[in-house]
This record gives structure tokens, C-alpha cells and sequence, in this order.
């Protein structure tokens, strides 16, 4: 027995020694750690808020008020109205993308000269930054310096629409949609590529029209992932934020205020109704695990099918 | 009667005339399909073309002159101007009649200053939005790293342990990223109140971190589950401890998806609004919140709108191009992989 040797040796061994199980535990507990501390402690925080009178603007301290938020917001026709916009807006531009983005995906789906550069062309919209493509929009939009109106056929400023003020949920869906479209493409060209060929081929062989083949294989086989595609972009649409307040900031008066637009103002402009806005983020919380819910349960449903 | 039907040479013995390079399908040898694709082809370049047009309108933009911006109807032709980018850079002030006439005489003017001269305008000083394309690079960076590092322990514990409650646990950390940041910045934005975080480089990154950690952890999964587990255990029967294993084999196998995965996290952290519009004011203030607030006194000025937008898009595009094999996954959370 040499000490000289088994003394550098002995921390080596020992470091070797680390079982699997803390290894485990090393590796998935920053992560677990930092999750709950950011998502679940705030989420118990701001129910308990929602139940109490606060401000975050004065020295007040929460005063326990009961359900008394939860009735006020219900009552409010202001939030009605928000929740009525940023439903109208998720369900035009989601559909409208559907349709889009699945045109493209048939449209790109043949293997052809520049087709993967075309591709990624289309898709450079959607990595964008949503605020700095809405602010620039408004550029886009505008009656006399933009070019939207010309590009689509408005020659004369002075009878042209102006879109933000006219028509300012149409110009969010607008933009919304030019944004989104290719995501719905590039998750329904996946699931265009997946499709066998043989299918077509034994369906060509029973002389199946391409009418018929669209609408008995293509479309359902392109179906879950179109339909995973359309809850992806309902949940974001329902979240709706980033672009609103880049093109519109909500307005003109509330024309374009959707709910999560409207949480914003409610705390960060005007009287800080802190609990107030805790409830209606519930609320929105409560609308988007419902809506999500339906989806995966239709989703679910169809793969039985 | 040269040749009756049983002298004629089968096709088995023959074989086609020309030899079968490609398959081709039945269906699609119709002149329809045939045609196809020269359309495709057309269509396709005129929807790239039309969805590219606000993007090349904002580059056009960028350099114009102040009066080709705002002219009506919108110029297509112009000459260049650098106007748009010493606004962003810098701050300027407009010269009265007298200091005009003496700044035109001086030749020792810079070219930043030359170019504002031309507007008639002298420079102050640098602008704020040099502090802020900063403050983004910053927090978006080592939020990524942070967010990658940690995500890359737990997708592969995940990944290679049997975990009680595994799908669970993957479901929640699943979860955390479909809450509106609307709704957990409330009680963030009072959290970091109280513990000064508010405003603070520290904070941001953090919170970026979290949001996309879940992320991280689920792509990187996705990545780590394709690489064959046979490897390590090679590695584990040859004597390496798990750690060495992680290190010499997962490690450099998982290195595109470690940085697709890392170039996915920079962007959401380089293009998130909400929360740095929530959770900062001055000091840690970054560009996406920043931009339309230059909006500016004294009217509009696109051409520094667009200087600082093209700035700020340029990496993202670049980033689309290099990660067009991976966009599928990223965007489904690595649930489709093509």
C-alpha cells in the first residue's frame, strides 16, 4: 500500500461514485426550481389578487373583497366588447390563414426548381418581431405615403380607404394573416409530404378524379396537422398583444382592443386596477384552456376516427 | 404477315426503349400535372414576391431621404440617403439661419455631420437607441445560453431516465409557455417590484430564461431521443462515467440541435415585446419596445422607424435561412419533425 498513489486516485473514485439518481436530480432541478418559481407562484399570487381591491400605483394593501371582480368585469359591456373583438379577430384571421396557409402548402408541395427557396422566402414573415411589423404597417396602411392602397387598385388618395381608422380590425386581421399564413403552410406542407404516394397512384388506377381525390385523401390526411396548426395560431390569437399595439395600440377608442389589450391599460395605464386586471386574466387563463381543450378533444376524437 | 402477335419480341425480353431512370407516377403524367409545374413555378414566385414586399418596402424605406418618405404618392425611385440612420444613431437638433451659414463653411465636419447638414441639422450626441440595440443583444444572449444550458440537463434526464411522473412533468413544463405573458406579468411586475428586479438586466434575463426553457427543453429532448442510446452504454461498459458519457458523446451528437435549438431561443428573446414593455422603463429597456416609441416629437420619422427595424430584422432573416431544416420543429415545440 503506496498513500502517494491512492490519495490523487480516492477523489477521482469518489467523483465517479455520483449515482444516476442524484444525476437526476442535478439535472432536472434548476429547471423545476425555475419554472414553479415564475409560473406557479405568480399564478397563486395574482388568483389571490383577484379576489382583493388593489392598485399597485398607491400604498393601499390588497383589501379581500370576494368574488366582487369577478361580478364587476362580467357586468362591464366594456369587456364584453373586448372579448367580442379579439373573438371576431381570432376567428376571421384563423380561418383566413387556414385557407391561405393550406393554398400554399398545396401550391408548394411539388418538388421544383427554387421550390425550397420559395419556401423560405414566404416563411420570413412569421420570425419577425409582431410590434416593429405592426409600427411599420402603419406606414404600409397609410392613405397618402403608403403603398397598399395603390398596390391594390386605389390610385386616388382622396377617395381611397383609410384602413386604420375605416376598417382598423380588418387591418389587424390583414396583417395578421400575411404574418401567420406561412406557419399554417410550412405545418400543412409536412403533412403533405408524409402522404404516400401510392395512395394517389391506387386512386388514379380506380380512375378517382382529382376533385375526389382532393377531398377523400389529401384532406384527410393533411387534417390533424392543419387542425394542430389551427389551435397553435387560436391560442395566439386569442393572446393577440404584440401587433395590436404595434399597428393600432388598441384604438381608434377601442375599435381594436382585445382583451389582452385591454389588461394592459387596465394596469399599466390610467388608475393601475391592479386586482381588477388579476381577475380578467383568469378569466382569459379560463377562455384559452377551454377553447384548447375543445381542440385536442376534436383532435383526439378524429384520430380515433 | 411479317410478324404475328407470337414472333413479336415480349417486352420482358426487350425491355423499354429507353432505359427507366425515374419512377413516374400514373397519375401524374397527365397533361395536367405535367403543365403543373411551370405554373406552380410562377404562382409561387409571385407570392414570395407579394409577401416580401412590405419587408423590401421597409429596406427601401430605410434609405430614403425625410421628404422621399413621406412623399404621396410613394417614390419606388430615389436616390440613396444615409438620413434615416444617422437619425436612429444620433440625436440632432435643427440649426437656425445664422449657425447654418457658419456650419457651411466649416470643412471639418465628419461624414455623420455632413449628412446631417444636408437637412440642416447638427448632431448632439448618440441616441438611445445604441443603449437599447444593447441592451437587447445582452439579455438575449445570455438568457439563450442560460436557457440552453439548462434545458439541456433536463431534456436529457428526461430523455434517458425512467422519472416518475415523466409525462407529467413534461406537460407542465409544456404548459408554462401557453400562459399569456399579459396574464403573468402582474404578479411578475409587482414580484420584481418588490425585490428590485424591476428594470434590471438581471430580471429580463431571467424571465426570458424561464419562458424559454420549456421550449429548450422540449426541442432538445426531441433531439437527444434520436441519438441511439446504445452509444452511451458502450461508452458506460468501456468505463466512462455517466458524466463523461453526457460530455464525450451526447454533447457533440446534439450539437445541431443545440443550436438550432439556442438561434430559436435568441429570437423569441430578441423579438419579445410584451414583458420588456411591462418590466423596464429606462435602464434595461430594449429595441422592440423602443422603436415605436421613436415615433418622435415634430412628426413621424419613417425613415429612422425603418433604419432601426431593418437593423433589427437583418439577424432574424439571416438566422430563417440557416435554420430553414429545423423551422418545422421549432415553431410544432418539437412535436413534428420532418
Amino acid at each position: 500500500m503506496n498513500p502517494s498513489i491512492s490519495i490523487p486516485t480516492a477523489p477521482r473514485s469518489r467523483r465517479r461514485q455520483i449515482s444516476d439518481s442524484t444525476i437526476q436530480r442535478l439535472f432536472i432541478m434548476p429547471t423545476l426550481i425555475l419554472l414553479i418559481l415564475w409560473n406557479i407562484f405568480p399564478l397563486f399570487y395574482s388568483l389571490f389578487l383577484s379576489f382583493t381591491q388593489y392598485s399597485h400605483s398607491g400604498k393601499a394593501s390588497p383589501v379581500w373583497i370576494g368574488a366582487a371582480n369577478f361580478d364587476a368585469l362580467l357586468r362591464d359591456p366594456q369587456i364584453w366588447a373586448s372579448f367580442a373583438v379579439t373573438g371576431r379577430y381570432a376567428l376571421l384571421s384563423v380561418s383566413l390563414q387556414a385557407v391561405i396557409g393550406f393554398g400554399l402548402a398545396l401550391l408548394l408541395r411539388a418538388r421544383f426548381k427554387a421550390s425550397g427557396l420559395l419556401t423560405t422566402l414566404i416563411l420570413i414573415p412569421m420570425m419577425l418581431s409582431p410590434v416593429i411589423v405592426g409600427m411599420f404597417w402603419r406606414l404600409i396602411f397609410n392613405p397618402l405615403t403608403g403603398i397598399f392602397n395603390y398596390l391594390i387598385g386605389f390610385w386616388d388618395p382622396t377617395t381611397s380607404p383609410v384602413w386604420l381608422k375605416d376598417y382598423p380590425l380588418i387591418s389587424v386581421v390583414i396583417v395578421d394573416v400575411w404574418m401567420w399564413s406561412p406557419f399554417v403552410m410550412l405545418l400543412c406542407l409536412s403533412g403533405l409530404k408524409a402522404i404516400p404516394d401510392y395512395i394517389y397512384e391506387a386512386a388514379a388506377v380506380d380512375r378517382a378524379s382529382s376533385w375526389r381525390q382532393f377531398w377523400r385523401i389529401t384532406l384527410p390526411q393533411v387534417a390533424p396537422l392543419l387542425l394542430l396548426a389551427i389551435l397553435f395560431r387560436t391560442i395566439e390569437a386569442l393572446k393577440a398583444f404584440d401587433l395590436v399595439m404595434g399597428l393600432t395600440g388598441g384604438g381608434p377608442g377601442n375599435a381594436t382592443e382585445t382583451v389582452s389589450v385591454a389588461l394592459y391599460r387596465m394596469v399599466f395605464q390610467g388608475q393601475a386596477r391592479t386586482g381588477m386586471a388579476s381577475a380578467l386574466a383568469y378569466i382569459v387563463l379560463i377562455v384559452i384552456i377551454a377553447v384548447s381543450n375543445v381542440y385536442i378533444w376534436y383532435l383526439n376524437r378524429m384520430k380515433e376516427a | 404477315m411479317a410478324t404475328t402477335a407470337t414472333t413479336r419480341p415480349t417486352f420482358a425480353e426487350t425491355g423499354p426503349a429507353t432505359p427507366i431512370t425515374d419512377s413516374v407516377r400514373v397519375d401524374q403524367i397527365t397533361p395536367l400535372a405535367t403543365m403543373g409545374i411551370t405554373v406552380r413555378l410562377v404562382i409561387s414566385i409571385l407570392v414570395a414576391l407579394i409577401m416580401l414586399i412590405p419587408v423590401i418596402w421597409m429596406v427601401m424605406t430605410a434609405f430614403k431621404s425625410r421628404p422621399d418618405t413621406t412623399a404621396s404618392p410613394p417614390v419606388v425611385f430615389f436616390t440613396p440617403s444615409l438620413d434615416g440612420f444617422v437619425g436612429l444613431f444620433y440625436n440632432r437638433s435643427q440649426l437656425g439661419a445664422g449657425e447654418l451659414a457658419q456650419y457651411r463653411e466649416r470643412t471639418d465636419l465628419s461624414f455623420i455631420e455632413r449628412q446631417a447638414l444636408a437637412r440642416g441639422m447638427k448632431i448632439l450626441g448618440p441616441s438611445r437607441f445604441v443603449g437599447q440595440l444593447r441592451n437587447s443583444l445582452i439579455i438575449a444572449v445570455t438568457s439563450t445560453l442560460l436557457a440552453v444550458a439548462l434545458g439541456l440537463l433536463a431534456a436529457y434526464a428526461f430523455s434517458r431516465y425512467e422519472i416518475p411522473g415523466k409525462g407529467d412533468w413534461l406537460f407542465f413544463i409544456l404548459s408554462t409557455r401557453m400562459l399569456p405573458p399579459v396574464v403573468v406579468t402582474i404578479p411578475i411586475f409587482l414580484m420584481y417590484r418588490a425585490l428590485g428586479l424591476y428594470d434590471t438586466h438581471i430580471g429580463l434575463i431571467l424571465l426570458y430564461t424561464v419562458f424559454n426553457l420549456s421550449f429548450s427543453v422540449w426541442l432538445l429532448k426531441g433531439f437527444i431521443d434520436e441519438i441511439p442510446i446504445e452509444y452511451e452504454e458502450a461508452a458506460l461498459v468501456d468505463g466512462y462515467s455517466r458524466l463523461q458519457a453526457f460530455r464525450k458523446i451526447v454533447l457533440p451528437q446534439s450539437a445541431t440541435g443545440i443550436a438550432a435549438t439556442a438561434v430559436f431561443c435568441l429570437i423569441f428573446a430578441w423579438n419579445e415585446y410584451a414583458f420588456a414593455l411591462m418590466l423596464t422603463s429606462e435602464k434595461a429597456r430594449t429595441a422592440p419596445p423602443a422603436i415605436p416609441a421613436n415615433l418622435g416629437v415634430g412628426g413621424i420619422e419613417w425613415g429612422v422607424i425603418a433604419a432601426g427595424s431593418l437593423l433589427f430584422l437583418i439577424p432574424v432573416v439571416i438566422v430563417t435561412f440557416l435554420l430553414r431544416k429545423y423551422l418545422l420543429r421549432g415553431v410544432t415545440f418539437g412535436a413534428i419533425r420532418q
